[in-house]
């Protein structure tokens, strides 16, 4: 277990060090002066040299990727904008909590919608209830999650007017400016961002699920479950979901990772400032630090949840060792 | 005295997209106390289903039984879910042909023991788990107090098989239905098993019906024997009776297809063709396609079972004349004897 861990912990370097590699050189690769446009459009080439000395951008790639490994190894510091200077690691702590109210709350409709349904549908395969699952799946695969963002934001948010059109608000950290806060008003305005996300996002859990309990249901310890008398409801509980949903934890775990690096479409559709505007901004002006600062907590956040799903899953399925 | 379990005219058919599959037609057969009986066939005759039908463990979605089921005298075909519920596992338990994946795998094989206990027993879990460990104590698991907390990947075939049979024989039931329980066993577990069997079915007076398409185990273990062909039975009889003086073309040809260590053949017996759809089976007789003493009568009228002259109890349905049978049979008998003989 605990060789298993430090090998994990190894990869998770390697991949790290992988990822912000790629991020640096396909950054140089773009024929684009990030000086240039942080100087201004008015900017004299005297000045656009300075502002190149500046931001280190005259130094060749390998210095620059080695004095930002410092700096993160070091100082656990992410460097600055080039856009106006200020903490990366701020950028991420402000628009992190945001983006993890999105993608974790969805995540959970996800599952208390998909799993009824898909077990309902594999107990009664071809039924209406079973057809209207389906075409449901078929929906929420094939619509693009901003279409459905904007056909709720415009029926809930503005022909109903029961739900925010957009906006978030703060839980903890309440700003003194701000007119709203807490986890009412924080929830209030979550409420279709998590359903955009997981009428989209549902769609092939059900249809997994669906699957997964069908398939255990034909197996032989179902057969014998039943044979020694144990209620339906038991059956299901004790011997079909705990197998049948293995599977689904995985799915589960890289999801959220996934997710985590920015659900950008949801995220601007609902002016939700996380993460995914985030990565567009930084992409845009040409903001290399903000960018890798994005793109390594999206890889963090996969290699923990990966890593979270691994020990979950050794420790639902006794077969698995982690060796 | 009433039979522990009495088989009368059970019919079984599946509702498929191209019609009903009579996957069991009229079968009469009865099991005493503490008696074994074999059902013998090839695979898809209707051994399985049968016996899953006594179980009420049939997808009721698409079956249809019918005939009777009397389990101490009280018909249970067709009774309430939660009266087989406290039947199954309690008074009638099941154990199935593939071990590795009959227990979860997910749950300790302590864990699916006291699971049994406690669905019919109103007794703490401590107590339970006692009866676990005991259970596979009797079942021959070395330190069973330990392994009760193994998972079943952690076992071997055999010993998954003895965990099986721990569960099945935890309640002390009174029936114990085996689904082919050592095909899927090495021959030297094979016979452990059913020794075992055996043993716990002398101690406890379990009565055993043994599904198999292994006449050898049936000749090991079964008092009567229930030949199955085509969703009907075709012969029954006593295990003397049916190795001795076999009535049946089909039960000859299952005989003469027996291998043998002591025969100097090159190549088995075999009965030719297939057996046939239960969608759509041939008229008369569903053996005649595959007879080779097949006659004009077998394929217009369906024969029922009679009883054989001077031999009560024994019961089989094939048109042909006593004569020629006895013939048969004792041509089948001086072949395996001249076999044993050479040795």
């Amino acid at each position: 277990m605990f060789r298993y861990l430090v090998r994990r912990l190894l990869w998770a370097i390697v991949l790290f060090l992988a990822v912000t590699i790629v991020t640096y050189v396909i950054f140089f690769l773009v024929p684009a002066n990030p000086a240039r446009l942080a100087a201004g459009q008015a900017a004299t080439p005297e000045r656009i040299a300075l502002v190149e000395e500046r931001l280190g951008l005259n130094e060749p790639i390998y210095e620059q990727y080695w004095g930002f490994l410092r700096r993160l190894i070091f100082d656990g510091s992410l460097g600055e904008s080039f856009v106006d200077r200020s903490s990366v690691n701020d950028e991420i702590f402000r628009a992190a909590p945001i983006t993890a109210s999105l993608v974790f709350g969805a995540m959970l409709l996800v599952l208390c919608i998909s799993i009824p349904i898909g077990i309902l549908s594999a107990l009664r395969p071809r039924s209406l209830l079973d057809r209207v699952a389906m075409s449901y799946v078929l929906l929420g695969i094939s619509l693009p999650s901003f279409w459905i963002a904007l056909v709720l934001s415009y029926i809930f948010g503005y022909k109903l007017g029961v739900t925010p059109i957009a906006g978030y608000c703060e839980v903890i950290s309440v700003p003194q400016a701000s007119n709203c806060g807490g986890f009412g008003d924080w929830a209030y305005h979550m409420v279709l961002p998590w359903a955009a996300l997981a009428i989209v996002q549902a769609g092939i859990y059900v249809r997994f699920v669906r699957a997964e309990v069908m398939d255990t249901m034909t197996q032989d310890f179902v057969r014998t479950a039943r044979a020694k008398g144990a209620p339906e409801r038991r059956v299901m509980k004790d011997h079909i979901l705990r197998n049948a949903l293995l599977p689904v934890i995985t799915i589960l775990g890289m999801d959220i990772g996934l997710s985590l690096g920015g659900a950008i479409f949801i995220e601007t559709v609902f002016g939700l400032n996380g993460l995914g505007g985030t990565a567009i901004r930084s992409i845009g002006q040409f903001d290399l630090p903000v960018l890798q600062g994005v793109v390594i907590f999206g890889a963090v956040a996969i290699i923990i949840f990966t890593l979270i799903v691994d020990l979950l899953y050794a420790w639902v399925d006794p077969r698995i060792r982690l060796t | 005295m009433t039979a522990l379990l009495d088989v009368r005219d059970l019919r079984t058919q599946f509702k498929t997209e191209d019609g009903f599959v009579k996957a069991v037609d009229g079968v009469n057969f009865s099991v005493e106390s503490g008696q074994t009986i074999g059902i013998v066939g090839e695979s898809g005759c209707g051994k399985s289903v049968t016996c899953l039908t006594i179980m009420g463990l049939n997808e009721s979605r698409n079956t249809e039984s019918s005939g009777q089921v009397l389990f101490n005298g009280e018909e249970i075909l067709g009774a309430s879910r939660s009266h087989l519920r406290s039947l199954r596992g309690s008074e009638i338990a099941m154990i199935f042909q593939d071990p590795m994946t009959s227990l979860n795998p997910v749950h300790t094989v302590g864990r699916q023991l006291v699971e049994t206990v406690l669905l019919h027993n109103d007794i703490s879990k401590s107590t339970a788990r006692e009866r676990a460990v005991e259970a596979l104590k009797e079942v021959g698991i070395p330190r069973a107090d330990q392994r009760v907390d193994d998972y079943p990947h952690q076992f071997s075939g055999g010993m998954r098989q003895r965990a099986m049979i721990a569960m099945a024989m935890i309640n002390d039931p009174k029936l114990l239905i085996a689904d082919e329980p050592t095909t899927a066993l090495d021959v030297t577990t094979q016979a452990q098993i059913l020794a075992l069997m055996k043993k716990l079915q002398e101690d406890h007076g379990t009565a055993i019906v043994m599904i198999t398409h292994d006449l050898g185990v049936v000749a090991e273990t079964a008092d009567e024997v229930v030949v199955m062909y085509a969703a009907k039975v075709v012969e029954r009889g006593t295990v003397d009776s049916i190795f001795n003086a076999p009535q049946h073309p089909y039960t000859w040809g299952l005989l003469g297809s027996l291998p043998r260590l002591d025969a100097d053949i090159d190549r088995l017996a075999q009965i030719p063709g297939q057996p046939p759809s239960l969608l759509n089976p041939p008229p008369g007789c569903r053996f005649n396609p595959r007879c080779p003493y097949v006659m004009e009568v077998c394929r217009q009228k369906v024969p029922e079972l009679r009883g054989v002259s001077h031999e009560p109890g024994h019961l089989q349905a094939c048109f042909l004349d006593e004569e020629t049978k006895s013939r048969e049979a004792a041509r089948l008998f001086a072949a395996t004897m001249a076999g044993s003989a050479s040795n």
